[in-house]
Order: C-alpha cells, then structure tokens, then sequence
C-alpha cells in the first residue's frame, strides 16, 4: 500500500463535542496497543461509504496511557465532499475503520526554548497534543486558541485543566482576536510559533511573525486542505495504459486508485509532498491547490499533487 | 565540495530587512564582510550590536572602521574567548526579531553558532561569512580534547599527541572537524603533515 502500514480499528467511543464536532476514540481491531507518536502528528482514516473509498486527514488527540486507544476531532464542514460528513453521520460506536501509521509533519522543535501554540477552531487538534507533550516536558509554551464563541470551543474544559493560565481563549463573538502584536513582542530568542487553523488565520499569523523579524526557521503551520471539487476531466495514465474519469466530486488521487492504480500518498491534504507526480501533458489548465510546490514549480506545469490539484479541461495525461 | 554532508557551508552575510536587532559577531578580517554586506543598509546600523575581535587583523585597524559607521553598540574584544563570553549574555536576554551573523575564520563563526544552538536559534537563521584563513578547530576523537587553529594534517594532537588525520567531518555542536589517528594500524609510520588549510 502506498501510503505505508494500515492497522484496522473499531470505533469504541463517539462524543459529540460541540454542534459541529465529534471526537472518536478509536482501539486496534487486533487489541495490540497502537503505535506511540510525536505530538503533532496525523493519521489517514479511510472510509468506506458503500463501496466509495473516501480518505482524510485527521490529527491525532491523544493516546490513552496504555495504547489501547487514540483519539482524534473531526469537524463537519458544511461543503463536505463525503468524508466529514461520513464520519459524523454514518460512523457509530462499534464500527470499523482503517488508519495509516501515524505521520508527522507538524512536529515540535525540541531545540526551542519557549513554544507559542495557536489554535484556531479545529485546528486545537495538532495544538491539544503538542500542548500536552510539552507540559510532560516541563518546557515554556502558551497556547492561544480561537473560537467562533465558547460553545463551539471543542476541548475548552480539558485544556483548562491541564494548562490554567497558559490557555488564553479568543472569541469571535465578544470581539476577541489573536492578534500578533501582543503575543509576539518580547518573547525570548529561540521561540518557536506553530499555528494550525483557518486559511486566513494562518497567513495572517505567519506574516506577522516576518514582520516582526522572526526567522522562517521558527514559523510553522499545517494545514490540511480538503481537496476541493471540480469540473469533471479525463485523466490517462501513460504508464499503466489506463484512461480514467474524475469525477466533479472526487480527487484525482482517488480517481487514480479507483482505476486500481496504486499512486503514492501520504497526507492526502497538500502538505507532505509524496504525490507529486509527473505531468506529461494537458489540455486544459492545472489548478494547484497544494502547499508543497513552489510558485514556480506550479507555474511550469511539470507537476502536479495529485491529492488535491486537479485540472480545469479536457484531459490530463501523467506518468503512471 | 566536500562529498561530506556536515562540512558547513557558509552563503555570505545577507541582511534581513524585518530585523528587530542585527547581533553581529566578527573576527579578524570578517569586518570586511560585515562593512560589506551592511552598506546598502544604512538603517540597520543603528539596530546593531557589533562585537569584534581583531584577531590576526588587528594592524589593518578595521575596529576604528566599524565604529565609525556608528553602530547602536559596539563592543572591541582582544580575543575569541572574551568575544564569545560577551556574546553569550547578550543571547541570555535576546528576544525574537534577533538576527545572528558571524563572520570571520571558521573556528569563529562555529563557536557563534553553536552558541545560537544553545540558545535555541536554527542554524539556518544564522547568516554566516567566512573571512581569513582556513585554519580548522580540530577535536581527537580519541581524547576529546581541542586544537585551535589548525592548518596541517596530519596534526599531532595538543592532548595525546596521537597524529591526526583531518576530516572534513564537522560537529555543529562542538564546533570542530574531526580528527582521527591516521597511523592506528601502523604506528611506526607518520606520514608527513601537508599544510591544507592556511
């Protein structure tokens, strides 16, 4: 399997967090403990909706103190292609799922002196877990964490306990903002910045943090794209000899496996850069949505993230 | 290029606009480097703190040159050590929007990145030149202990006195090439040292 290891879970625990968030506790279907992970880190669920293979994203929450369980958040998006809404509506208690192993690509710099959590919505999931490991660690860390109001707040209780009064809460509603000329002024040499959390939130927060000096070296940020949708193309595997349909709601990536294609994958949300694949031609115009390749990488059209970029056109022909 | 990855690398002085504070520490004949790269920049002057060591350069007087482009601080050192001890109370208080530079010989500007290292800076976010000689900071793998200033190799260690090869291998960290016995299965024969890096 391209995408590495799969371990098959049961769903044991559903909570239903906020309105618009649910938490699963999820335990190894073979009741071994499930591999130890570095806070930040993520794994791809895949689904299984009647026969329709639906893969995401989702950080890892926790793992219970004896590795039976994980746990991670999932938020419904309103323009859901499937998977969240999947999740929320279809998955019980009981129920089985696939995981990959879990992958870090958002991971704490342990050479920092002091760490500066930001959190917007359900972005707090990456956030909670590096959160805690670095109270494990006794290390310097706030945490700034923004919210809609305290109702859609997901883990506003359990963050209270754990961390008091490094928890700083934001809310949209009583007009409370993160706003980096006051979380980024004085702060020690070999600070690190890690935001997770809306589009606009993230670029706002990094491009303060340049302003304001701070090297590249200690800004980071994930963020997961759900791979948007599209008009519908024709997509030719050179390689494999095989023509394909992608279809208006689905991702090339998971076009290319319905063909039976094995393709390579890892985050399947723009930012690892393992599918990056090879365009041999197109009729049409590439619509990059990854974070990975640079301006000038998508301006040349040689490639494309097949996870979530798609093409505007006729036909894209790769090298499958 | 060194077919060796950790042999460092130093891209020149580049200096970041969006600095709060320039922390410039050079050596001998990196104040070249530093007049250099900081003179399309005359506003960063009065952002800076300016340590210098004359080292070898200290008839060529750059220190009267540095001072009088009037950095916010300015401070002359006779030496590394004193340099270094300096830097490393100023990188105690530093906040971010700090930006590190070193230049100067190689054992200077490992020692103010490894002092950034400590401090918890990247050391991709330390602009670093190299000025002067080549001669190397050289730790024994076998005693641990340190030679400054190498320019041959073999060298004999300061320490143990075992002949060393000179590596190209480099310790951030430690701010040291390694080097290693160059006789271990023939201890009769020392081959001639080479002077490599003058």
């Amino acid at each position: 399997m391209s995408g590495g290891v799969e371990i098959p879970v049961r769903v044991v625990d559903v909570e239903q967090a906020t309105q618009t968030v649910k938490r699963f506790r999820l335990a190894a279907l073979s009741g071994e403990p499930l591999p130890s992970f570095s806070a930040g880190a993520h794994v791809v669920v895949t689904m299984d909706d009647n026969g329709r293979r639906m893969r995401n994203p989702y950080s890892l929450i926790d793992r219970a103190d004896d590795g039976s369980t994980y746990r991670i958040g999932v938020l419904r998006t309103p323009n859901s292609r499937g998977g969240s809404k999947f999740m929320h509506e279809r998955v019980n208690a009981g129920d089985q799922l696939v995981v990959t192993m879990p992958v870090n690509l958002f991971p704490i710099v342990r050479t920092g002196r002091k760490h500066l959590l930001v959190a917007g919505g359900i972005g707090i999931t990456p956030i909670y877990a590096m959160a805690n490991e670095l109270r494990r660690r006794s290390a310097s860390y706030e945490i700034h964490y923004a919210m809609r109001n305290e109702a859609s707040g997901a883990f506003i209780d359990e963050l209270r306990a754990a961390h008091g009064d490094r928890l700083k809460l934001y809310r949209d509603d009583m007009q409370e903002f993160v706003s980096v000329s006051q979380i980024l002024p004085n702060q020690p040499l070999g600070t690190h910045l890690y935001v997770c959390g809306p589009e606009g939130m993230i670029d706002a927060i990094l491009k303060g943090g340049r302003d304001a000096g701070w090297a590249d070296e200690n800004l980071h940020s994930e963020r997961f794209l759900a791979p948007a949708g599209g008009e519908p193309f024709s997509v030719v595997l050179q390689r494999a000899g095989i023509t394909a349909e992608v279809r208006s709601d689905q991702s090339l990536l998971e076009a290319i496996e319905e063909a039976g294609v094995d393709a390579p994958f890892l985050c399947r949300g723009g930012a690892c850069g393992q599918c990056e694949t090879a365009v041999v031609s197109c009729d049409g115009k590439l619509v990059h949505n990854d974070h990975f390749l640079t301006e000038e990488e998508h301006a040349s059209g040689k490639k494309i993230m097949t996870c979530v970029s798609r093409l505007k056109g006729r036909e894209l022909v790769l090298d499958l | 290029m060194s077919a060796i990855k950790s042999r460092p690398i130093y891209p020149g002085l580049k200096v970041d606009e969006r600095a709060k504070r320039h922390l410039v520490a050079a050596e001998g004949e990196g104040a070249l480097a530093v007049l250099e790269a900081f003179a399309d920049a005359p506003d960063a002057w009065s952002r800076m703190t300016l340590l210098y060591t004359p080292g070898g350069s200290a008839p060529a007087n750059h220190s009267e040159t540095l001072q009088g482009r009037a950095p916010d601080a300015f401070h002359l050192h006779p030496t590394r050590q004193t340099l270094m001890t300096r830097l490393n109370a100023l990188l105690d208080t530093a906040t971010m929007g700090t930006r590190l530079y070193a230049a100067g010989v190689e054992g200077h500007i490992g020692e103010v990145v490894a002092a950034g290292l400590a401090h918890g800076v990247d050391h991709l976010s330390i602009r670093t030149e190299h000025r002067g000689s080549l001669a190397r900071r050289v730790q024994c793998v076998h005693c641990k202990g340190f030679i400054d200033d190498v320019t041959i190799s073999p060298v004999p260690c300061a320490h143990c006195g075992v002949p060393l090869f000179v590596r190209d291998h480099y310790s951030r960290r430690l701010a040291a090439f390694q080097g290693v016995s160059i006789n271990a299965e023939t201890p009769d024969e020392v081959p001639a040292s080479e002077e490599l890096y003058k």
